[in-house]
């Protein structure tokens, strides 16, 4: 192994969106030497395009909100999936979560008296979305971002990490990657590593996310040995842009039916009535008239079904398109044009507005937009002890997206801005408090480095392979056509035939030009990572047979009660074999089962 | 088939040259989209930063037909059919490879920015703020950090020594966005005016312009700024009501002047060592001098900064495709 940078640190967290940022922060402020390693400029991690808010019971709208309501919509959102103490620490330490974002010069939208406005979103019952226009996103980073510098926490920017290495006995001591700018090879050493890697959408062809979101942490995570949960639970945002093809996936924000938006098919119909489930019945309006009265009157109407959880309202979108009722592009109408004035819905989606103004001409104040399903949200991830966020790998942590458990079969919109604050900070805590109380200097494995960064560097010298950029079209075909929002069980088995090809093509690599900024290069270095993660998704979704939240089978349409109490846990063993076990969700305290029984009205 | 004729800027410090990719034209696309494509193509290294695609992340900043724009955002189809398109990295920062520049200039002053210094809350531990105080630093925070009002500011642009003392534009807005800020009780008046060179930004409103979040930079954050500063130093009822009352308000610049090199450094600064971001110890690095091959590569109007007055701007790009540069 050639000399090479290392630098040495108590905690390095690794990606620097939210979950990443606020991790840092605590860690920081605990007196750790912290460092912060991400793949772009800092500010730019996909938290920067979370639009609605940030869901935390503040009360401030509704005041019989709390964290029990809160709770148990992110429970039932997620298919009762979810690690239930996940899910109740997170809607209990939201609102200190945001208060705090405030202290530190988050400047959100107020209420009449002065207070954190909130917004309306699918699945929540009350107005509980703490925004910024339709931009919250930006104001979490950058004042996390803000909050970061101010902390003087060491930021390595457009610096890829490739693999995590462990100490004999272990636990993870070390990380390897390389900067972009110069493609030379960096390591970190560290006490402790926190994952805040974000999502894998990069995988399939239309998705909200960013080059970025390549599964880095999801990989290196289970190549570590970690065990991954929930890994078929993908969510697919029912309203991504449709046209022109170019945007196609980009994000059309909830809040846009939060604040009164509706959707239509070709005959101009509120289809979404026609598909209520049992489970919402009871508290989703059946007529326009009361879904209308709704937003001014939440206590006597029930609410519109447009703001039914999200895998509800895809499958529905989906369904409409393929009986023949949707738009010329393939997508359903989304009109709030004849819901709201133009002033209010400017004031209100400034960046939707912009958005379809300039990228597909269309004026969303006069015209509807023709939007369908993206790929945008992964709900599987690393499985983590709720209250720490350790990983079953010693030494390593996972917050944010890269992280499983919390949202369970599907999660709510909303509640990702306030997962990456709540758990981000316990990361933070917890592995800085793991890093104070390890003995021992972590040292990085030499020849283990090497064996990781000739990998990483074989493509570069490799004459008349292949272009990563065809491998990874493959890939996203693959998985957009045989692994997307419906899926059967021979589409499946043959992706995992695909997948076996696309690694084999994936090890031929040839990429041309040096090292310094080359994104074919980097593109190479980030097919290991899809093409892991991949695998995982596919082998999930084959082995759940029922339908659940964000996983749809065709050939098996129904929840299935036995599935419904276990976690699919995948690992990912020494010899590169991939292993699957059913494991029991964890039991619930008869104090929070209770809340399941009440009448929601 | 239709088809788009692309001269993109190939290079890195030490120069560079216009390169011509011929591709097919696609409905609906945006300049971001035909660079993907060539990547996918012709040149598979051909560097350039983007993350979200919707204008939302300010990555993809270039000057396009000698105009700073963000490629995720410049459709194609409103660019002149019958020229080619020319797209060259943002001038104002050294080059690091093609249309990605060494933009740490601007987290170096980001650094050096005091905090928001918040009162007491209420007795319930949260502030109350009323929307219409909020809106003006609400209308600050929608930037994007694409750094374009960076990047046409005369100060820096056509005065690469000026880095050393000038926050620049961008971070005007978040003084600004502080200054205006309901909770905020530091006061960095003196610091603009002695250390952030703010007296050096003539107006010009270039930084408007180019703005694709259309934040009044010019009218809304640095007039105020200067009015401001202006009160603080020369108003003679202050001066005596300082001398008098002996603030207890402590300035950011007196902290920062008693503590010039108390915050740890970060990572934020380009190294002889890697040529990439990691570690300086100087508390407040001036970035390094462009390197000769990037001065040429300037694609629109000389010293004058024309390329973002508008008009005919692209001009000196149309002459053949290979740039000044070669």
């Amino acid at each position: 192994m050639p000399d090479h940078e290392n630098h040495d640190y108590d905690v390095v967290v690794v990606g620097a969106g939210g979950a990443g940022l606020r991790a840092a922060i605590e860690a920081r402020e605990l007196g750790q030497r912290t460092a912060l390693v991400c793949k772009s400029l800092l500010g730019k991690a996909h938290t920067v395009m979370a639009e609605g808010g940030a869901a935390a019971a503040m009360g401030n709208v509704w005041p019989e909100d709390n964290w029990k309501v809160h709770f148990r919509d992110t429970m039932r959102g997620g298919k009762m999936l979810n690690n239930w103490r996940m899910a109740q620490l997170h809607a209990q330490e939201a609102p200190d979560r945001i208060y705090e974002l405030e202290r530190w010069g988050a400047l959100f939208d107020r209420t009449g008296d002065g207070r954190i406005l909130q917004r309306d979103f699918g699945g929540h019952r009350y107005a509980r979305l703490a925004h910024v226009g339709d931009r919250t996103g930006l104001e979490l980073i950058r004042t996390l971002q803000q909050r970061a510098v101010t902390l003087g926490i060491d930021v390595f920017m457009e610096c890829k990490i490739l693999r995590l290495l462990k100490d004999g006995d272990g636990t993870v001591s070390a990380a390897v990657g390389y900067w972009r700018p110069t493609g030379e090879i960096v390591s970190f050493t560290a006490k402790a590593f926190v994952l805040a890697t974000g999502s894998i959408g990069k995988s399939w062809l239309y998705t909200s996310n960013s080059w970025e979101s390549t599964g880095d942490g999801h990989a290196m995570a289970a190549w570590a040995g970690a065990d991954m949960i929930d890994m078929e639970f993908v969510q697919f945002h029912p309203t991504g842009m449709v046209w022109p093809l170019s945007v196609r996936g980009i994000l059309v924000t909830e809040g846009v039916r939060g604040d009164g938006g509706v959707l239509r098919n070709t005959d101009g119909r509120r289809f979404m009535f026609d598909y209520i489930p049992d489970m919402f019945a009871a508290e989703t309006a059946d007529t326009e008239d009361e879904a209308d009265r709704w937003y001014d009157d939440h206590t006597n109407n029930r609410r519109p079904p447009e703001l039914l959880p999200r895998d509800e309202v895809a499958r529905s979108i989906n369904s409409e398109v393929k009986a023949g009722r949707g738009g010329p592009h393939g997508g359903v109408f989304l009109d709030i044009a004849t819901r709201r004035s133009a002033e209010d819905i400017r004031r209100r989606l400034p960046s939707m507005y912009h958005q379809f103004k300039e990228l597909a001409g269309v004026d969303i104040t006069a015209q509807p937009m023709e939007v369908g399903p993206t790929c945008h949200y992964m709900m599987g991830g690393v499985r983590v002890d709720a209250d720490t966020e350790h990983s079953t790998v010693p030494g390593l942590f996972a917050a944010g997206e890269v992280a499983g458990g919390m949202h369970g079969a599907n999660r709510l919109g909303g509640n990702s801005l306030s997962d990456l604050l709540v758990f981000g900070r316990r990361a933070g805590m917890a592995a800085a408090e793991f890093a104070q109380g390890r003995t021992g200097s972590p040292t990085v494995d030499a020849a283990e480095a090497s064996a990781v960064v000739a990998e990483a560097e074989a493509p570069l010298g490799r004459e008349g392979g292949e272009s990563p950029y065809d491998v990874h079209q493959s890939l996203q075909k693959t998985m957009q056509d045989l692994v997307g929002i419906i899926r059967t069980e021979p589409e499946l088995r043959q992706a995992l035939d695909a997948l076996d090809v696309l690694e084999e093509r994936a090890g031929k690599l040839s990429v041309s030009g040096g090292r310094a900024y080359n994104p074919g290069w980097n593109l190479a270095t980030d097919l290991p990572s899809m093409l892991t993660v991949s695998r995982l998704v596919t082998s999930g979704a084959l082995e759940r047979r029922e339908s659940r939240g964000g996983h749809t089978r065709e050939d098996f349409p129904a929840p299935d009660g036995e599935l419904g109490r276990v976690n699919l846990v995948q690992r990912i063993d020494a010899d590169a074999r991939y292993t699957l076990t059913p494991e029991p969700l964890a039991d619930m305290p008869a104090e929070l089962k209770q809340l399941f029984e009440e009448e929601p009205h | 088939m239709a088809e788009v004729t692309m001269q993109v800027w190939r290079g890195d410090d030490g120069g560079g040259q216009f390169a011509e990719y011929v591709m097919p034209a696609v409905e609906g696309e945006v300049v971001l989209d035909v660079i993907h494509r060539i990547q996918a193509g012709p040149a598979p290294d051909l560097a350039c930063r983007w993350n979200c695609k919707a204008g939302k992340c300010g990555s993809c900043s270039a000057e396009i037909n000698g105009l700073p724009k963000l490629m995720c955002m410049t459709r194609m189809d409103q660019l002149p059919e019958d020229e080619p398109v020319v797209v060259a990295p943002m001038r104002t920062f050294p080059v690091i490879r093609d249309l990605v520049t060494d933009v740490s200039f601007n987290y170096t002053m980001a650094r050096q920015v005091p905090p928001l210094k918040p009162r007491a809350p209420e007795p319930d531990g949260t502030y109350r703020m009323m929307q219409i105080d909020i809106e003006r630093g609400q209308e600050f925070r929608k930037c994007i950090e694409c750094f374009m009002c960076q990047d046409v500011c005369h100060v820096i642009r056509d005065h690469e020594d000026n880095k050393a003392t000038y926050a620049g534009p961008r971070l005007f807005i978040r003084y600004m966005e502080l200054e205006s800020h309901p909770l905020d009780t530091d006061d960095r008046r003196e610091l603009l005016r002695q250390r952030m060179g703010l007296g050096l930004c003539n107006i010009t409103k270039c930084c408007t312009e180019v703005c694709p979040e259309h934040i009044k930079i010019t009218d809304n954050a640095i007039i105020p700024l200067k009015e401001r500063v202006v009160d603080a130093s020369y108003d003679p009822v202050a001066w005596l009501g300082r001398k008098i009352l002996r603030r207890t308000k402590r300035s950011a610049l007196e902290a920062a002047l008693d503590a010039p090199a108390q915050r740890e450094p970060t990572r934020l600064e380009t190294t002889a060592r890697t040529g990439s971001l990691a570690a300086s110890s100087t508390p407040a690095p001036v970035p390094p001098p462009v390197a000769d091959g990037s001065s040429e590569r300037a694609v629109a109007g000389g010293d004058t900064g024309t390329a973002v007055s508008g008009g005919d701007t692209g001009t000196a790009v149309s002459d053949g495709g290979t740039g000044p540069g070669t």
